[in-house]
């Protein structure tokens, strides 16, 4: 069993489905941020079988919660602070995403408008599904 | 009973309003602007001026020559001006100008404006940032709301109400932006029976399908317009577009699918109304004009009148007010 150890202040990111741990570290920018973090991934674990764990050691308000809820709403967010958890955020799917993901469709406005960000609303909340603001092209929620 | 209650000085409103889909009005607003175009339609001298001193801008980036008439005709008809361009090759976007940039500047031009662009959401973008009130008249393959209110207009003024019929909407089910923005205007009138009829290739989206599962409206899907002919209080015939596929071997395929011809209509309720957003290719043989039951060319009048209507409400000539006793 591979140990890894506690922070003393920033969060952890805890259930994330196996695989997914690198391709949030990128959504959410980590790679800029000058901070320890450790990418645990096929974590063993009851509930999931297997998971990826993150864990970063900055600020808890440099998430952009509304980003990891859009990628997966299931994963804890544990807020640390002087090696312990303070605090567990619950995720949402945010109603409305900008400049996360980008409109596919080739008649949408936004591939030749400059500088015009890429907003995707929530259209259907069950389905989890978000359609481009502007053409109503819809997107899948997953990454 | 005249539901509304004109004004001569334009009122500041708190917020501005465009129309981007038909979906923007409520069901009770919707009736209220056919009530004016009917109203318009049976007396418009009394219209004649309304506009006097305003200029409606034309924006088409993409050919069209009916719906910039139409849009053209009912602000002439209000007493208004038109200004604007037809094609984007005489517009600033052939120099690279930005749909933001073009409409902060017809802002200054003009009271009101009627966006058609070959790309979606484009009138959307141009609302964003607009002074005046923006008509989406087209974009792309996605919504062409005032299609849409002249097809409602056509039909409430020639059934009575919108509501209690079957629909056959017939052609490019895929494709056709009239057609889904028309099954969603629809949608929320009572007892209304889709029959979508199309090849294989060009039927109507699943998530229209799914909608209407959703809200428990019923539809049929068939490939022979004969068949159902016989059910129909209304059918809507669209064209197979040249311009929605890029590949020129399907359109070959399938732009003759379907001819609406006398004998079909023979089939038909005596009562049945033929519909089409026009222009019609071959979907429909000229010898159909003549039938009574051909609304086609009514509903491009329906046209002009559902604009001047659209027209006076987005620039606050016409207030929706309490219907008196």
């Amino acid at each position: 069993m591979l140990n890894v150890g506690k922070i003393e202040e920033g969060f952890v990111l805890d259930h994330i489905e196996a695989g997914k741990s690198l391709s949030i570290y990128h959504h959410l920018q980590l790679d800029k941020l000058d901070c320890t973090v450790a990418i645990i991934k096929n974590a063993r674990s009851n509930k999931m079988g297997k998971k990826d764990i993150l864990k970063v050691e900055c600020d808890i308000n440099t998430l952009d919660l509304d980003v990891l809820a859009f990628i997966d709403h299931n994963i804890t967010v544990n807020v640390i602070k002087d090696g312990k958890i303070v605090d567990k955020k619950e995720l949402a799917l945010p109603k409305e995403i900008r400049n996360i993901i980008k409109c596919k469709n080739p008649r949408c406005i936004t591939s030749i408008e400059q500088e015009l960000p890429h907003i995707f609303i929530l259209s259907d909340e069950k389905k989890e599904i978000y359609r481009c603001k502007y053409c109503e092209e819809k997107c899948g929620k997953r990454l | 009973m005249l539901l509304f209650d004109f004004v001569t000085i334009r009122k500041e409103s708190i917020i501005m309003r465009h129309l981007m889909s038909p979906l923007d009005f409520t069901v009770e607003e919707l009736d209220q602007l056919f009530d004016l175009a009917n109203d318009i339609e049976n007396n418009m001298p009394k219209y004649a001026k309304m506009c006097e001193g305003k200029k409606l801008a034309t924006c088409f980036y993409e050919p069209s020559t009916r719906t910039r008439l139409s849009f053209e005709a009912a602000m002439l008809n209000l007493g208004g001006s038109v200004i604007g361009f037809s094609d984007a090759a005489s517009s600033s976007a052939s120099k690279g100008e930005s749909v933001s940039d073009t409409i902060r500047v017809i802002s200054c031009f003009a009271d009101i404006c009627a966006m058609r662009h070959h790309k979606e959401g484009a009138p959307m973008v141009a609302a964003e940032k607009s002074s005046i009130p923006v008509i989406n008249a087209g974009d792309g393959g996605h919504q062409h709301p005032t299609q849409t209110l002249t097809d409602l207009l056509t039909i409430r003024s020639l059934k009575g109400s919108l509501g209690n019929f079957t629909i056959g909407l017939c052609g490019d089910l895929k494709f056709g932006r009239t057609v889904h923005s028309l099954i969603n205007a629809l949608v929320r009138y009572p007892n209304v029976h889709f029959i979508f009829i199309s090849p294989q290739e060009l039927r109507v989206p699943d998530y229209i399908t799914e909608m209407l599962r959703e809200k428990n409206i019923s539809y049929e899907e068939v490939i022979r317009l004969e068949e159902i002919m016989p059910r129909l209080d209304f059918l809507y015939m669209t064209r197979v577009q040249r311009e929605r596929f890029f590949n020129e071997e399907d359109y070959v395929r399938l732009k003759d699918f379907y001819i609406l011809n006398k004998e079909k209509m023979a089939l038909a309720k005596q009562d049945m109304l033929v519909l089409h957003p026009l222009p019609r290719v071959n979907e429909i043989s000229v010898e159909v004009d003549d039938d009574p039951r051909a609304a086609y060319f009514k509903q491009v009048q329906y046209g002009v009148y559902v604009r001047m209507a659209l027209i006076l409400t987005l620039l606050e000539y016409a207030k929706p007010t309490t219907p008196q006793e």
